[in-house]
């Protein structure tokens, strides 16, 4: 039974590129068109919860990397965002820099966390991966819980400041909030792009697919998971700590594994082994939960846990890629046809 | 001295809560390779069963541990067939994510059903004495449930290596594949024993019930506790899961004991050190990485 246990590529990752790299001109459209949605977002969406939308996207992309691009799927990952919401919050409270400074804080505690939590998972793959970063993730949990000097323990760590060179519209509207928020947020994705889009992404890709061949070839394994962890976790920290300046305060939410469900449920969503999946899934996942908070409904978890299972068995590629998919068929089919006529 | 006897008694409980539940866990994955996520919002359901099968029908405790590990046999039947039969054929991970998918939808139904205050329970008639040996008093339902567990456990040992369908369990769970190939019909044999390590989810919840709080939260934490188990274990080996669910609960006792803000890091620290010194479990099979 232990070739169940190990990742395999039979993920079904939508891998292949349907947009052919020889139009790289619909790439960059694309890439305009989200940068002006997320340009646009808070005109047209409550601005905190535009926020909210941007960090969980982020979140999601750190997910993805594993999960999409190297075929680990953590469980734990509410561990980064966490203490990198708290640690970004004691920063900010205790410092007073300016609150990108504190984010950058709060994630290099997040991929400083990740290396012994990296080093010890990675030795598992599979299902096996996913338990193990959740029990680490719940050993973090409780730590916050106990460390109540730190962290205020069932309190949360309150009154988290946006101190931005005290320039007051960004430090009080959350409109203005949002677009000195928004660089950081982008810096991940774009080391998220970097990443996946270079030799190194070229190699997890690799280990995903085949990691007995990748070994072969003379590629350190072990080493690259830890290395896309401890970078995974990073990217969970910028968007953890730019959560809790958002807010102004981080709580056990933060760390709960229900946070670690729910960014795996938005990544998978979304679609994995893209990076436009986490972002449509932050998108609907948040809208969706606020809705459904103001419209008085207690039980969320109906219905994201009843979409999530819908996805699970019926749209496995997450709606980018099943959305792509039904696009590259319906390109083919129009292209056959119009060869035939 | 009748301190620490008491801690271990209280550990020992605790600890057949995990080996119930852990080897279901363990029994599910064995035959179908499915990680249950929901295993611990099962072991709710059964708690949350009883208490109302007691507040609605007056069925006593004793009742419900036959009637409801025999319902959440039923609806663990239903889940096989309704949702998990389709994934079987993908990586473990789509169940493991579709169950954790169930998860949400059940502890939230039974949120809005019950509410987050506890239900009651008491404990039943006949069990909520306490029995003095030499100058120890010990809680006589923790006596019964470490009893009852190790009992179930025993039983379940019995079944799986004298019988011939535990034979064929066994196989199934050994290699499917060569088992397939010596004609044994192994599919036949995923949905009963899903159900069955369901049931068996289920069964550690009722003997919960009158112990701990009865609230939809109650199989949040449990469930990664018992993933800590079977990690500990070694998740393909029922006598791991057994094993690292008594010890487990001990390791949770003893640390509420002697170092309370510690108690709940202490297992996945435990953990941790299998993890780092036996990768596969105390129990598991060294499988190539």
């Amino acid at each position: 039974m232990s070739e169940q246990l190990t990742a395999r590529a039979d993920l079904e990752l939508a891998g292949e590129p349907v947009i052919p790299a020889s139009r790289p001109g619909l790439r960059w459209a694309m890439l305009a068109v989200g940068l002006l949605v997320a340009l646009a977002l808070p005109w047209f969406i409550y601005p905190p919860v535009a926020m909210d939308i941007a960090a969980w996207a982020l979140f999601a992309i750190s997910v993805d990397l594993l999960l999409g691009y190297t075929g680990l799927l953590s469980f734990g990952h509410a561990a980064f965002w966490g203490t990198s919401a708290y640690v970004t919050g004691l920063i900010a409270i205790n410092a007073g820099v300016p609150f990108p400074l504190a984010v950058l804080g709060g994630a290099l505690a997040a991929m400083a966390l990740a290396v012994p939590i990296g080093y010890l998972s990675v030795r598992r793959t599979g299902i096996y991966f996913a338990m193990v970063t959740l029990a680490f993730a719940q050993m973090v949990y409780f730590i916050a819980n106990q460390w109540r000097s730190l962290t205020g323990g069932e309190n949360g760590l309150q009154g988290i400041p946006k101190s931005f060179f005290g320039i007051e519209a960004i430090e009080t509207d959350s409109f203005y909030f949002y677009y000195a928020a928004l660089p950081v947020i982008l810096l991940g994705v774009l080391v998220a792009w970097r990443a996946v889009n270079s030799p190194f992404g070229q190699v997890l890709v690799a280990i995903r697919d085949n990691p007995a061949r990748a070994r072969a070839l003379g590629y350190d394994v072990e080493r690259y998971k830890i290395m896309v962890f401890v970078l995974s976790a990073g990217l969970a920290g910028l968007a953890g700590g730019v959560f809790s300046i958002s807010h102004g305060f981080a709580s056990l939410q933060e760390l709960a594994w229900t946070t670690s469900g729910k960014v795996v449920l938005i990544t998978v969503l979304g679609g994995i082994g893209t990076l436009w999946g986490g972002p449509i899934g932050a998108g609907l996942v948040v809208v969706l939960e606020d809705r459904l908070a103001s419209s008085g409904f207690n039980g969320v978890g109906i219905i994201t846990g009843a979409i999530f299972i819908v996805i699970v068995l019926a749209f496995r590629h997450g709606i980018w890629g099943t959305a792509r998919n039904g696009v590259a068929a319906w390109m083919r089919r129009r292209r056959s046809g119009a060869g035939g006529s | 001295m009748s301190a620490f006897l008491q801690y271990t008694l209280q550990g020992l409980a605790a600890g057949g809560f995990y080996a119930l539940a852990a080897l279901g866990l363990a029994v599910i994955f064995g035959v179908l390779g499915v990680v249950n996520f929901s295993h611990g919002a099962c072991y709710m359901l059964g708690a949350v069963a009883s208490a109302v099968l007691l507040d609605t029908l007056g069925l006593s405790f004793w009742w419900a541990l036959l009637v409801v590990p025999v319902l959440m046999f039923v609806f663990g039947v239903l889940m096989e067939r309704l949702l998990v039969q389709w994934l079987l054929r993908l990586d473990p991970l789509y169940n493991f994510l579709l169950t954790f998918g169930i998860t949400l939808v059940l502890v939230d139904l039974v949120k809005r059903r019950y509410g987050v205050s506890g239900l009651p329970y008491q404990l039943p008639p006949g069990l909520d004495g306490r029995v003095t040996v030499g100058s120890v008093s010990l809680s006589l339902y923790q006596v019964f449930v470490t009893l009852f567990a190790v009992l179930v456990c025993v039983a379940v040992w019995a079944l799986l290596t004298q019988t011939r369908i535990g034979m064929i369990v066994r196989a199934s769970t050994e290699d499917a594949e060569r088992s397939r190939a010596l004609g044994i019909n192994v599919g036949r044999w995923v949905t009963p024993v899903f159900g069955f390590g369901i049931g068996l989810a289920g069964l550690s919840g009722v003997l919960a019930a009158p112990f701990r709080a009865i609230t939809a939260d109650m199989g949040s934490n449990f469930v990664i506790i018992l993933f800590a188990v079977v990690v500990i274990g070694g998740l393909g080996s029922i006598l791991g899961a057994v094993v690292a669910g008594f010890l487990v609960g001990l390791v949770e006792a003893y640390g509420q004991a002697y170092a309370p803000s510690f108690a709940q890091v202490l297992i996945f620290v435990l953990m941790a050190l299998v993890v780092l010194v036996r990768p596969s479990g105390l129990f598991g099979r060294e499988e190539a990485a």
